[in-house]
């Protein structure tokens, strides 16, 4: 049963909805900072994938210079706002923290790290001015986290940047895509904005790129390219019944929750089919908009799932109720989807197989599928030379995030295949340096 | 179960714990609640010549997230008229007959101090104590610290106030001063019947950084306050040993006084010779009702070691409080870290490594964070065991088999100290130093 009953205002949706991790206010940041150790080779640092001195920031916020500490952040990670809130922490910095070995929580150094840029970011603390031009005109593709990252260091190391992004709001998946309970659009804009702002790129908006005409004039335009275009729709499942009325992709789903938030409804009977993140924000998401029944379905076992453990409780919490070992055969109802048909199966000799007469049917009126996103590989034949590999990830130079067209680089899901934005923050930014000691050659 | 009362130099006490005289025992209804919330006797604030106070008084030092660990004020004695208080010293007394109430007085001339002793002896106060150690505004009028740091002033008015008294004379001595027991003399042999110590310390706790005006900042000057508070108390212990180990001065009892906030601190005091001990910064912190946890700590050690009375284990301290040259120079601990209780901060290492001796190293595979020493190097310093953050992990261990003894002062006499600057017999020669260069080897790499 769900836990929620449906949000009909913006008030309602917000409370349902509401962020998991709360700014934090001084007094809470102060006494919070106060318990870092200042550990040597810190184990934080090492496990942050941007590798932000962890510790010199948290002793800045302490000793009351909280826009030193947002500077340490934003010098390693130009999205260290959007960071602090969304990243697994658990998994990463605050997972390292030597606390851990003693049973004491951790520090939270996300919840930190937020208190010290979104204080800058409200107190209009400018940090960072554009380095002097070294007359480069470099082209973005994708307003994502790697394509803004991206765009911040070559503004410092004095690249021109126009980043062309198919929607009208920069940030990727950050705005479109991130559970609204762990991050608000606001909060993420605003970043963004500040950034923009200081280090002066420009983002046309509403400017997808899909022919090779396109594609042409910009390498004519600029000298360089970086493809942060991420992933695309959800795949398709092939299931027999997968485009009747109510079956829709997860990103999809959450893409129009994060732009229409309490004006999206949902039936009482909800299945959603996979075992990712995605899978449990989606889920999660049915029953914070108030569905009765949220069915999560997985093929295989609960521990087989590739969703962090936090983030299944997490669904759990919110009403949701696990199904395992349980594939989708079809999609049943006639125009309009009115169950899931699945089979039951089990793991023999490490392969997973269908148990025999063991079929059932969930009933239901929505199918959320997050069974993973679709890649560009049509995108990517437009460019000329442009290796990918068999997962249609595009390939790089770990160095430099050169593509085997040397006029473009790559970083984040488009490379990565699908992480987190910091993965994304961290790319687009080594992919700059990249670009620019390629330009200077 | 130990009996906590005192016969402090005549003055009785249901126990060793006594406000200070300070802002806590400003008014009789702050004693009067004190007592009820446990203490045994207070020194009531400073009664004496008529001052003004001014608006913005305390100041703090705080540490990473402890608030107050020292404290300083710029408040004078009390601004509350002497009828006033002499009229609450006896309704205090009436109610707490048993408990102890000292009048802290600070006048000038002699005729002054007379009168003054008479009114508070009429009012019923157990005993007199002399602040000769207020290090702010008072000592400007050359009373005061200004008193605690001139012995034979100090002498002089002791024995103007001993002839006065009939009731017990305690001199409270300033710690601005390079060798306490000057004073300390002073105070003996001008008659006192004890002493007590610190007073506060001369200090400035912090400059605002936009008005670059020292705190407590009143109307955008400041001047020297006096410390107190957990951060004074080494000074406080030091000073009351140099006076309980002197011949002398310690035929009276001491009053300890000093960044006393829990039982610990109190048994340390009592240990170092104090047989009552003064508190003011805890209660400004925390309130009267932290009395609770040092009487019942104090029960506890009294209980768990066997002793009746704090006389019992008063001074115990004492002889194992030496002389640098009087140290055994055979004794050898060495750092040992537990493996299972590290948490691989390697705080350990880089306090050593920079601050010390070169002793620990880091693990060689990275994804083990616990160090090792290098017990040749190790000096046994204890430093990685006072930065370690893990409950005993890091234990400092005996290396020596304790049958060897020789100290500097032995040497001396047998003529085997070290004499010239590169002598073989010097502790440092063979000592491990890395190579000035292998600093940069990090940056070579």
């Amino acid at each position: 049963m769900s836990e929620y009953n449906r949000p009909i205002s913006e008030a309602e949706f917000k409370e349902n909805f509401k962020q998991k991790k709360q700014l934090m206010n001084p007094t809470e940041a102060y006494y919070e900072s106060s318990r870092c150790l200042f550990c040597y080779d810190a184990p934080c640092i090492q496990a942050c994938p941007t590798g932000i001195d962890i510790p010199l920031f948290i002793k800045q916020i302490h000793t009351d210079n909280v826009t030193g500490a947002a500077r340490t952040i934003f010098d390693s990670n130009w999205l260290g706002n959007a960071c602090g809130i969304v990243c697994p922490t658990g998994v990463l910095c605050e997972g390292a923290c030597v606390y851990n070995h003693q049973d004491v929580p951790p520090i939270q150094i996300g919840r930190l790290q937020n208190y010290a840029t979104n204080t800058t970011i409200h107190n209009k603390k400018e940090l960072f001015v554009p380095g002097k031009s070294i007359g480069k005109k470099v082209a973005i593709i994708g307003a994502g986290p790697a394509g803004i990252a991206c765009a911040c260091e070559l503004r410092i190391l004095g690249v021109e940047v126009t980043i062309f992004e198919a929607k009208a709001k920069p940030s990727g998946l950050t705005v479109y895509g991130i559970a609204p309970y762990k991050i608000t659009n606001e909060e993420v804009l605003l970043e963004v904005t500040y950034l923009q702002k200081q280090l002066g790129f420009d983002i046309e908006y509403n400017s997808p790129i899909t022919s090779e005409a396109e594609l042409q004039r910009i390498e004519e335009m600029y000298d360089a390219i970086f493809l942060g275009v991420g992933l695309g729709k959800t795949a398709e499942l092939r299931l027999k019944g997968e485009d009747k009325t109510g079956v829709v992709g997860a990103v999809e789903f959450i893409e129009e929750l994060r732009m229409k938030q309490h004006k999206v409804t949902v039936p009482d009977e909800v299945v959603v089919i996979g075992g990712g993140n995605t899978a449990m924000d989606a889920a999660s998401e049915a029953a914070r908009l108030g569905a009765n029944k949220v069915t999560l379905a997985y093929r295989r076992d609960k521990n087989a799932m590739g969703a962090y453990g936090f983030e299944y409780d997490l669904a759990l919490s919110a009403g949701v109720d696990g199904l395992f070992n349980a594939n989708p055969i079809a999609i049943l109802g006639d125009e309009q989807v009115s169950g899931v048909r699945f089979v039951r199966t089990e793991t023999i000799d490490g392969t997973l197989k269908p148990v025999a007469d063991s079929e059932f049917d969930v009933p239901c009126t929505m199918v959320i599928k997050a069974t993973g996103q679709a890649k560009q590989g049509d995108f990517y034949k437009l460019i000329k030379d442009l290796e990918i590999d068999a997962k249609t990830r595009i390939l790089i130079n770990s160095e430099n995030y050169q593509t085997s067209n040397p006029k473009y680089f790559a970083g984040g899901d488009a490379v990565n295949g699908g992480a987190e934005v910091v993965n994304a923050a961290f790319e687009g930014k080594i992919a700059a340096q990249g670009i620019c000691k390629w330009l200077k050659k | 179960m130990a009996d906590l009362s005192i016969n402090f130099a005549g003055i009785k006490a249901p126990n060793p714990f006594w406000l200070a005289s300070a802002p806590p025992t400003n008014s009789g209804y702050q004693i009067m609640k004190a007592f009820e919330a446990g203490w045994g006797g207070a020194v009531w604030k400073t009664l004496g010549v008529p001052v003004i106070n001014v608006s913005s008084r305390y100041g703090a030092v705080n540490y990473r997230d402890s608030r107050m660990m020292g404290f300083n004020n710029i408040e004078l004695i009390t601004d509350r008229p002497l009828a006033d208080n002499l009229r609450e010293i006896e309704e205090v007394k009436k109610y707490f007959p048993d408990h102890a109430i000292i009048a802290s007085l600070m006048v000038e001339s002699k005729a002054e101090w007379e009168q003054i002793i008479k009114d508070v002896e009429n009012a019923g106060a157990d005993g007199i104590e002399l602040n000769f150690g207020c290090p702010h505004g008072m000592c400007e009028r050359g009373m005061g610290s200004a008193v605690g740091q001139e012995p034979e002033v100090l002498k002089t008015i002791v024995e103007w106030v001993s002839a006065a008294a009939t009731i017990p004379v305690i001199t409270k001595l300033t710690p601005n001063i390079s060798e306490i027991v000057d004073p300390g003399l002073a105070a003996y042999q001008g008659g006192s019947d004890a002493i007590s110590l610190i007073n506060t310390i001369k200090s400035i706790v912090g400059i605002d950084l936009d008005t670059y005006a020292p705190l407590p900042i009143v109307d955008g000057k400041g001047t020297n306050g006096g410390y107190c508070g957990p951060a004074v108390k080494p000074i406080a212990m030091n000073m009351i040993k140099d006076l309980a180990q002197h011949p002398e001065i310690s035929k009276i009892p001491i009053s300890g006084i000093g960044g006393i906030e829990t039982w610990r601190d109190v048994v340390e005091f009592i240990l170092l010779g104090a047989t009552s001990v003064q508190v003011c910064t805890a209660v400004m912190h925390y309130g009267f009702g932290i009395v609770r946890e040092m009487e019942a700590g104090l029960r506890q050690f009294m209980d768990d070691k066997g002793y009746n009375t704090i006389y019992d284990f008063a001074g115990k301290a004492l002889p194992n409080v030496t002389e640098w040259k009087h140290l055994n120079l055979k004794h050898k601990v060495v750092a040992e870290i537990n493996a299972d209780k590290c948490v691989g901060c390697e705080l350990c290492y880089i306090a050593c490594d920079d601050g010390a001796h070169q002793a620990i190293a880091l693990s060689e595979d990275r994804t083990i964070r616990i160090p090792s020493i290098i017990e040749e190097n190790c000096v046994g310093c204890n430093l990685c065991s006072l930065v370690c953050p893990v409950e005993d992990c890091i234990t400092m261990e005996k290396r020596d088999d304790g049958t060897q003894h020789s100290t500097w002062d032995e040497r001396t006499i047998a003529g085997t100290v070290p004499t010239t600057f590169d002598d073989d017999r010097a502790g440092g020669k063979g000592h491990y130093v890395p190579k000035p260069t292998d600093a940069l080897k990090a940056k070579q790499n």
